[in-house]
């Protein structure tokens, strides 16, 4: 009985366990990636025990690939020896980490994940636990196969209504992180759910439990339902059955009400997520580059949308639009459908697969005195390259629309 | 017994160890940079057994794990904060660095003030004007943790399902 937290926690624990309890869990998966695996490979030769179960272990190389630099470079080259070395089966170069983690079939309902990586909360989407931990941790978890966790509250986010043409999960999104400020879930589970919720393919559902890193939440969870089975049966190699773990007479520590029915679109201005202002409020401000790309929203879906808005147009000459998609399934499937062909006709450069220019590595960086509105999940001062830049978030809608314009533009006029 | 060094809320990782002192990970080079650009003379005079002192969120910011490490090597005894951000805390934890959460002490130790801490019982007494906070004690495991040095070199000696036993 409890929380969707308490209820995934109990079924690892094979007892029931309250908020507050610290557990000592089996994990599933260990992900990480190139920019932390380095550092866990330290930790790991300094522990001097063996791998405990090979197969549990995922690695990606995507922040920074193909290697941007020497550095960039050495980090690959290290990561590959120790994949060679020990044998470990799991290793990718097909594009961003969570979203091959998803793909792949890695993240099921229940299941437990960690990743050396904030935004591994991504995999609450799938009514799994996912949070991010430091590359230390990473290691001992590779040598013990467990985790310590402490079960935390529970906010209950319950959104209802349907949302208005040209309004997306990222715009709903933006607002929760405005409403409740950059420390609103600190320590907390963060609970999606309600019709509005229920009513969303998967695509839109990730952008949930990706973005409540933002709201500084340990994890952000969606209860898996119907879609949720659903796409993992048809789009990913997971095998089943696939148990719908629901909270059970829950207990939470707050519960708030949205209707997303009067909502417009919302936009993260520079240089914080939780300085969100309505759409209108900043429609007109120069913009510099348009980045369509991330874990959040560069998916097949995201991507369309912006492929039929920018159809038979060009998008502004002095504004670079930098599409990344996701991961490689998703570059495939944009191309066979032709969707690729229209971006380039269109102006866009797109660019091959991975983190790109979230952190401003490759990509897309940012000169000083340069705005950039992008798809992205954060916009810390710097993120993108020049510390003088400034970073917007908004949906791909906005972006695309943003795209034509050169200035940032209402995507509802266009649909 | 030692001298308390007080910090403000929402204190971030940054604030603690500049990012560009980062590219080191031994505790006994990161130390001597800790704090450097907001308590400049901290890293000079810290002495084994002094305690910091901070607000609400404390460790905020970037998961880096470098950010506790300076400061355990530092030879601080514990931090003690109102609330910590979440990934400073495990980092904390597994890195062997006591932290205490006592809004009350967080509150009114001043700094300079003599405290005392028994991290098993959370008990802190301030010397200084007599008074006595009830910091939550530390759970077992993570005092395991801390006394072998960090989650690593527990690991060297032991299996992980003794922290819990
Ligand atoms: S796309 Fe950006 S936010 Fe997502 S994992 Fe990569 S760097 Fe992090």
């Amino acid at each position: 009985m409890g929380t969707l937290i308490e209820e995934i926690f109990s079924r690892k624990a094979g007892r029931p366990v309250q908020a507050g309890e610290i557990l000592l869990l089996d994990v599933d998966y260990i992900m990480s990636h190139d920019n932390t695996t380095p550092l866990a490979i330290k930790a790991f030769r300094d522990i001097g025990k063996p791998i405990y179960d090979k197969s549990r272990i995922v690695l990606h190389l995507d922040h920074a690939y193909p290697a941007p630099n020497v550095l960039a470079a050495e980090n690959h080259k290290k990561i590959i020896e120790f994949v060679r070395e020990q044998g470990l089966p799991h290793f990718y170069h097909q594009g961003v980490c969570h979203q091959v983690m998803i793909e792949e079939g890695y993240v099921t309902p229940g299941a437990v994940v960690i990743g050396a990586d904030s935004h591994s909360n991504t995999y609450g989407a799938m009514g799994a636990f996912g949070a991010g931990l430091g590359s230390t941790e990473i290691a001992v978890a590779w040598v013990t196969g467990k985790c310590w966790f402490k079960v935390p509250e529970t906010i209950r986010i319950e959104l209802t209504g349907k949302a208005q043409s040209g309004v997306y999960a990222k715009d709903v999104m933006i607002y929760i992180a405005g409403m409740m400020g950059m420390d609103g879930g600190t320590y907390r589970s963060v609970e999606f759910g309600g019709d509005y919720i229920e009513s969303l393919p998967m695509n839109e559902r990730i952008v949930f439990p990706n973005m409540s890193t933002e709201i500084g939440a340990k994890c952000g969870l969606i209860a898996a339902d119907d879609v949720t089975i659903n796409y993992l049966e048809t789009q990913t190699p997971a095998k089943g059955p696939f148990e719908k773990i629901v909270p059970v007479n829950p207990r939470y520590e707050r519960v708030i009400q949205i209707d997303v029915s009067s909502l417009a679109p919302q936009v993260s201005c520079h240089p914080d997520v939780d300085h969100v202002k309505p759409l209108e409020e900043v429609v007109g401000l120069e913009v510099h580059e348009v980045y369509i790309g991330t874990c959040t929203n560069a998916r097949y879906e995201d991507i369309e949308i912006v492929a039929n808005m920018l159809k038979g147009k060009k998008v502004n000459p002095f504004t670079r639009v930098i599409v990344t998609p996701a991961s490689e399934r998703i570059y495939r499937k944009a191309m066979k459908n032709g969707l690729i062909e229209i971006l380039l006709e269109a102006g866009c450069t797109v660019t091959g697969t991975g983190c790109g220019a979230c952190i401003g590595r490759h990509g897309g960086i940012l000169a000083a005195g340069e705005r950039a509105l992008t798809t992205m999940n954060r916009n810390f001062i710097g993120r993108m390259g020049s510390p003088q830049a400034e970073i917007y978030l908004a949906s791909p809608a906005t972006a695309a629309a943003t795209a034509l314009a050169g200035k940032i533009a209402d995507p509802r006029e266009l649909l | 017994m030692g001298k308390a060094w007080t910090f403000e809320d929402n204190l971030n990782t940054d604030e603690i160890i500049p990012g560009r002192f980062n590219i080191t990970i031994d505790p006994l080079e990161l130390a001597k940079n800790v704090f450097c650009e907001i308590k400049p003379d901290y890293a000079k005079n810290v002495k084994p057994g002094d305690v910091i002192v901070g607000g609400q969120n404390f460790g905020c910011g970037s998961s880096r794990e470098h950010a506790p490490i300076a400061i355990k090597g530092s030879q601080a005894k514990c931090v003690i904060a109102a609330s910590y951000a979440r990934i400073f805390f495990r980092n904390a934890v597994n890195i062997g660095l006591p932290i205490l959460e006592c809004p009350e002490a967080a509150a009114d130790i001043k700094e300079g003030n003599d405290v005392d801490v028994n991290l098993a019982t959370g008990e802190i007494f301030n010397r200084t004007n007599g008074r006595q906070y009830q910091a939550r004690p530390l759970p077992q495991f993570v005092l395991k943790i801390a006394e072998a040095g960090g989650i690593v070199n527990f690991l060297k000696e032991h299996d992980i399902q003794e922290l819990m036993a």
